[in-house]
């Protein structure tokens, strides 16, 4: 019943209306790059928003013509399984500021003709919804059947829900926070420094000159996987097992997870070529966001005038955005007598919880999804 | 939580005799969500239910009930609503498997107007039997599990919550004695505390004496 979507091909939509941002600068055009599967429905009411995190990007679903392509989400993505592609028309795009597609630091600057690199304006996740806005229109969407997003996508569907309430009929927000903490922040900091004191990261023109700071991304890169992951689940994963049996004595490689944190810090630097001004981007936006700080740092007067159903999703065993985050904007919603459902699901996977397969996790996600669809299957 | 009996739609039409069209209800280890959907159904009413066991909860987002998955020992109620933010706050056979009953009344009655508790008596008849002759801790029907190993760990009589409500200045505002079929018997009327199995208050607190 459960398969992929199979081959999927992302597209660009290429925006000429200029986009305000929100740290004050213009972007006179842009690229938005998604991916898009399943069939728009003829009142277009099955349309749902994926929003990614951090390190993701649009490809969210199915797989390219190569190897180990699979999308980040296909977990739960795809005909029969919980956002089903047979009864939802699914669109993700890459968030601005990206590299994968869609306009960040890593794009030319058509104005320029140069390397946009550390130029690109400080992006924020109203930037990001008000550009997506854009490309709803452009599909013909009239409203979202639900934006559904994890981590940082999770804070994009909040700002969706507070920005455009008449154009989403439902808010899936799972392991987020209604803001970052500090000790987030702190996190996001370490990682920053840890690019921007690279020798090669050359004041963020390091395309120009020819190389990248490889080094501190690979660092920022295991930094941010650590509070992704539990302790519990090291523990059971790598304990404290030795790579060659014995201890050395030296500064190499001893403990598993040392090699398994290098090789995650590797493959994010180099084979993924994720661009290091993008992620000194994406941890700002995080950092920036903070709803409440609007409206007398009340969540509740913030969220006043949503108006979509929210499902909200936490893990017990996420210390980064923990279940007691999210209860926050359960307890914000229920403020304001919204329609609310909130699952605090057993795991003990951390954070990344929310892209693994869990029983419950699927359980819940799968039963909401079908509701929306049974609304909108009603209608036609 | 555990709920005692496996048909519980009897009971759902009493409690719902006692709802006002339109109200604002809360249900405490709403399980799939049966009631709500019930009094949604039949009297229009809106709000939330919170349910601990993720299967239930599974459950009652198939319904569509707005859930909140919620450990009621944990206070989260008083955590999550403001006060008198229902018109009714509802516990169906499930007082007797909280850490403490007599708070979480107080719970109840904070965030509820009103409140409607349903739970076994413990002073039935049979039970009493069981413990006179047998010598044992009643096993039955309504208390199907054994003393070792059961979620009912403040079992209580109707004289006990009658009790505790004299305690707390709690008003019964109505009580409602039945049978385990749900079914009330003329018989009980006059010896609720031997007779009754099951019993629905409803209750509030007392007016503030001046």
């Amino acid at each position: 019943m459960s398969e992929s979507i199979g081959l999927v091909a992302p597209e660009t939509l290429h925006v000429t209306t200029p986009l305000d941002m929100v740290c004050g600068a213009r972007l006179p055009q842009y690229d938005l790059t998604y991916e898009t599967y399943g069939q728009l429905n003829a009142d277009a009411s099955n349309a749902v928003l994926i929003c990614h995190a951090l390190s993701g990007n649009h490809h969210v679903a199915g797989h390219y013509d190569e190897e180990k392509s699979q999308g980040w989400w296909d977990q739960y993505i795809g005909p029969g399984k919980p956002i089903d592609t047979n009864r939802f028309f699914v669109v993700c795009s890459n968030n601005l500021g990206g590299c994968h597609g869609s306009s960040g630091p890593a794009s030319i600057n058509p104005e320029t003709g140069d390397v946009f690199g550390p130029d690109f304006p400080i992006v924020t996740c109203k930037d990001w919804v008000n550009s997506q806005n854009v490309l709803r229109d452009y599909l013909g969407i009239d409203a979202w059947a639900a934006v559904i997003g994890g981590s940082m996508g999770g804070m994009q569907v909040m700002q969706w829900a507070m920005d455009y309430p008449d154009r989403l009929r439902h808010a899936l927000v799972i392991a987020a926070a209604p803001k970052l903490s500090a000790q987030n922040i702190a996190f996001n900091e370490v990682a920053r420094r840890a690019i921007m004191t690279d020798p090669e990261f050359h004041h963020g023109r390091f395309i120009e000159a020819g190389t990248t700071p490889k080094r501190g991304l690979a660092l920022a890169r295991m930094l941010g996987h650590l509070t992704y992951l539990s302790d519990d689940m090291m523990g059971s994963k790598f304990g404290r097992e030795l790579r060659e049996g014995k201890l050395k004595y030296n500064f190499d490689v001893e403990f598993q997870v040392e090699s398994y944190l290098r090789y995650q810090g590797e493959k994010f630097a180099t084979k993924q070529n994720f661009d290091a001004n993008t992620y000194l981007l994406m941890t700002k936006a995080l950092d920036y966001f903070d709803p409440a700080a609007e409206f007398d740092n009340s969540l509740a007067k913030a969220l006043a005038q949503t108006t979509a159903k929210f499902l909200v999703i936490s893990f017990t065993s996420d210390w980064r955005f923990s279940p007691k985050r999210s209860q926050e904007i359960v307890k914000a919603l229920l403020d304001n007598d919204a329609d609310v459902t909130y699952a605090e699901i057993n795991s003990k996977h951390g954070h990344d919880a929310f892209l693994l397969p869990n029983a419950h996790y699927e359980g819940v996600f799968r039963a909401y999804m079908q509701r929306i669809a049974a609304e909108h299957e009603e209608v036609a | 939580m555990d709920r005692l009996t496996s048909d519980l739609t009897p009971e759902f039409e009493l409690i719902a005799d006692w709802i006002a069209p339109n109200a604002r209800v809360l249900d405490l280890g709403c399980g799939d969500g049966k009631l709500l959907a019930h009094l949604q159904r039949t009297r229009q009413t809106t709000g939330y239910g919170m349910e601990l066991d993720p299967k239930k909860v599974v459950g009652a987002v198939e319904r569509g009930i707005n859930v909140i998955q919620s450990n009621l020992n944990s206070h989260d109620i008083c955590h999550y609503f403001d006060q008198d933010s229902f018109d009714y706050v509802i516990m169906t056979q499930a007082l007797q498997v909280v850490s403490r009953p007599d708070r979480m009344l107080d719970e109840m009655l904070s965030v509820g107007k009103q409140s409607i508790i349903t739970f076994p008596n413990f002073a039935h008849w049979r039970n009493r039997a069981q413990l006179f002759f047998g010598g044992k801790m009643p096993q039955n029907t309504s208390l199907p599990n054994p003393w070792y190993n059961t979620p009912n760990i403040h079992l209580c009589t109707f004289s006990d919550f009658e009790n505790l409500c004299e305690e707390k200045d709690i008003e019964v505002v109505a009580r409602t004695v039945v049978n385990s079929k749900h079914q009330p018997t003329f018989a009980m009327r006059f010896a609720p505390n031997w007779l009754g199995e099951i019993a629905l208050y409803q209750v509030q607190r007392k007016p503030e004496k001046i």
